[in-house]
């Protein structure tokens, strides 16, 4: 659970009266939300390294590419799928 | 060497294994400190392929491994006796505490869920406010800003039904009591990337001057490992000490300041107790009085007589890396991920859950 994994920016929302900017991440196939307060320069079409729902930096397109199916191989993208619905 | 088809860059594995063997003239114990890394060298048999003379020992970095039995005593409690929806990450819920673990807990009819993050737990709070909301909050510095950011999301909606139980460690306080421990003998250590892609690399260099020792801030994947075990073994044999960075593609040396203030903002750094380690001086975060609102700790009484460890389980002496996971009598049999003794057998990142996994890998090891 200590490995950040990679994904892109597809939409921008601002939540909590306008100030926190949440965004949706495409992980492969799985989609999630996650906060961007961490990386102000973020935008839409950008590679972040996503950990338990927060963006910690931007990585280039490549490095994004590479590591996630790295992570895919060696089974750590469990976390994203095994969690139940709130 | 049947692994090396399945990298990407099998050439590069290749050499840099070469490029180890060439350069190495007697044995090194050289710790990684990430579970992750653990993990990685352990399914890529990375650690079969390494010159013999390399032994690589894993270190206490899976912070599901080290979070107390008693704070998992604390939860299982607030679950099952004060009726809270009790939330945290997948691997967490399975450790076993002294009387039993959150999933049996859940069995019992606690409410008890796996989340991805802590802020989908704060959409949990605001969707049910005649409940209590708990996110277990366990972690290294690397969770730390979205368990900080939950708090502070918490503060804005106003809520009074979130609190985080925190269970928090830090990565150089750990590095310094291995290396003031008699019984390990580690001369280098690989340092946790994504930490220090939040933490920044300073607070390493006091380490390396106080003993001495090489430390490598190295990424994950079998050729971020393999380089920095280079850099750790050729610093070894040159008789050098100092800090490098491997990943300096996701390490900046300032780390990512938005983050780090959010977690100074929330946090405050404490002693901490280890699971199967002890107290280590200055080793966590605790959630600071301004936010004691939001501290399940502040916020829910409870006491509870000793906790006792299983007397079978050696974890302690796997997570300090005196002990590999198959030196124990326990392992695979009394102990597999199903009826673990100890927690470094439930979580992917716990040494004995890898090398468990990864026997056929290992058996010759």
């Amino acid at each position: 659970m200590c490995l950040a994994i990679p994904g892109k920016i597809l939409s921008i929302e601002h939540q909590y009266n306008g100030l926190v900017r949440m965004a949706k991440i495409q992980f492969g196939s799985i989609f999630k939300e996650a906060s961007l307060e961490m990386v102000p320069a973020a935008s839409i079409g950008d590679y972040v390294l996503v950990h338990v729902g927060v963006a910690i930096s931007i990585v280039n397109e490549e490095e994004a590419e590479r590591t996630f199916k790295y992570l895919a191989e060696i089974g750590e993208l469990d976390e994203l799928i095994e969690h139940t619905q709130l | 060497m049947k692994y090396l088809s399945e990298y990407r860059d099998p050439e590069m594995v290749e050499q840099y294994l070469k490029e180890i063997s060439r350069i190495v003239t007697r044995p090194w114990n050289i710790m990684e400190v990430c579970g992750g890394q653990t993990h990685s060298l352990v399914k890529n048999g990375l650690i079969q392929m390494l010159p013999e003379s390399v032994r690589m020992i894993h270190g206490p970095g899976c912070p599901v491994c080290v979070t107390p039995l008693h704070l998992i005593d604390k939860a299982v409690h607030l679950a099952l006796e004060k009726g809270v929806i009790l939330c945290s990450y997948g691997d967490m819920i399975r450790v076993p505490g002294s009387g039993m673990s959150l999933l049996e807990a859940k069995a019992k009819g606690a409410d008890v869920r796996v989340l991805y993050s802590p802020l989908e737990a704060v959409k949990l709070a605001k969707a049910n406010p005649d409940k209590e909301v708990v996110f277990f909050a366990v972690g290294f510095e690397t969770t730390a800003p979205a368990n900080a950011l939950s708090v502070i999301h918490a503060q804005r909606e106003g809520l009074t039904n979130y609190s985080i139980l925190a269970s928090h460690v830090l990565v150089p306080p750990a590095i310094a009591a291995v290396l003031e421990d008699e019984d390990t003998q580690i001369q280098g250590f690989l340092a946790a990337g994504h930490v220090c892609t939040i933490m920044g690399i300073d607070e390493y260099y006091p380490l390396v001057e106080k003993y001495k020792t090489p430390v490598v801030v190295t990424g994950f994947e079998p050729v971020d490992l393999l380089q920095g075990i280079l850099m750790v073994v050729r610093q070894l044999e040159a008789g050098t000490y100092q800090l490098e960075n491997q990943y300096s593609r996701m390490v900046r040396p300032e780390g990512n300041p938005d983050a780090l203030a959010v977690i100074r903002q929330v946090f405050e750094v404490s002693d901490r107790e280890w699971r199967g380690v002890g107290v280590i001086p200055d080793s966590g975060y605790e959630v600071k009085e301004a936010f004691g609102l939001f501290d399940a700790n502040r916020k829910f009484e409870f006491s509870q007589e000793k906790a006792e460890e299983s007397k079978e389980c050696i974890a302690g002496q796997v997570l300090k890396g005196i002990k590999k996971p198959h030196e124990c009598p326990a392992f695979g049999k009394k102990c597999n991920p199903q009826h673990p003794l100890g927690a470094p057998m439930v979580s992917s990142e716990g040494a004995c859950a890898a090398y468990y996994h990864f026997s056929q890998v290992l058996e010759n090891v």
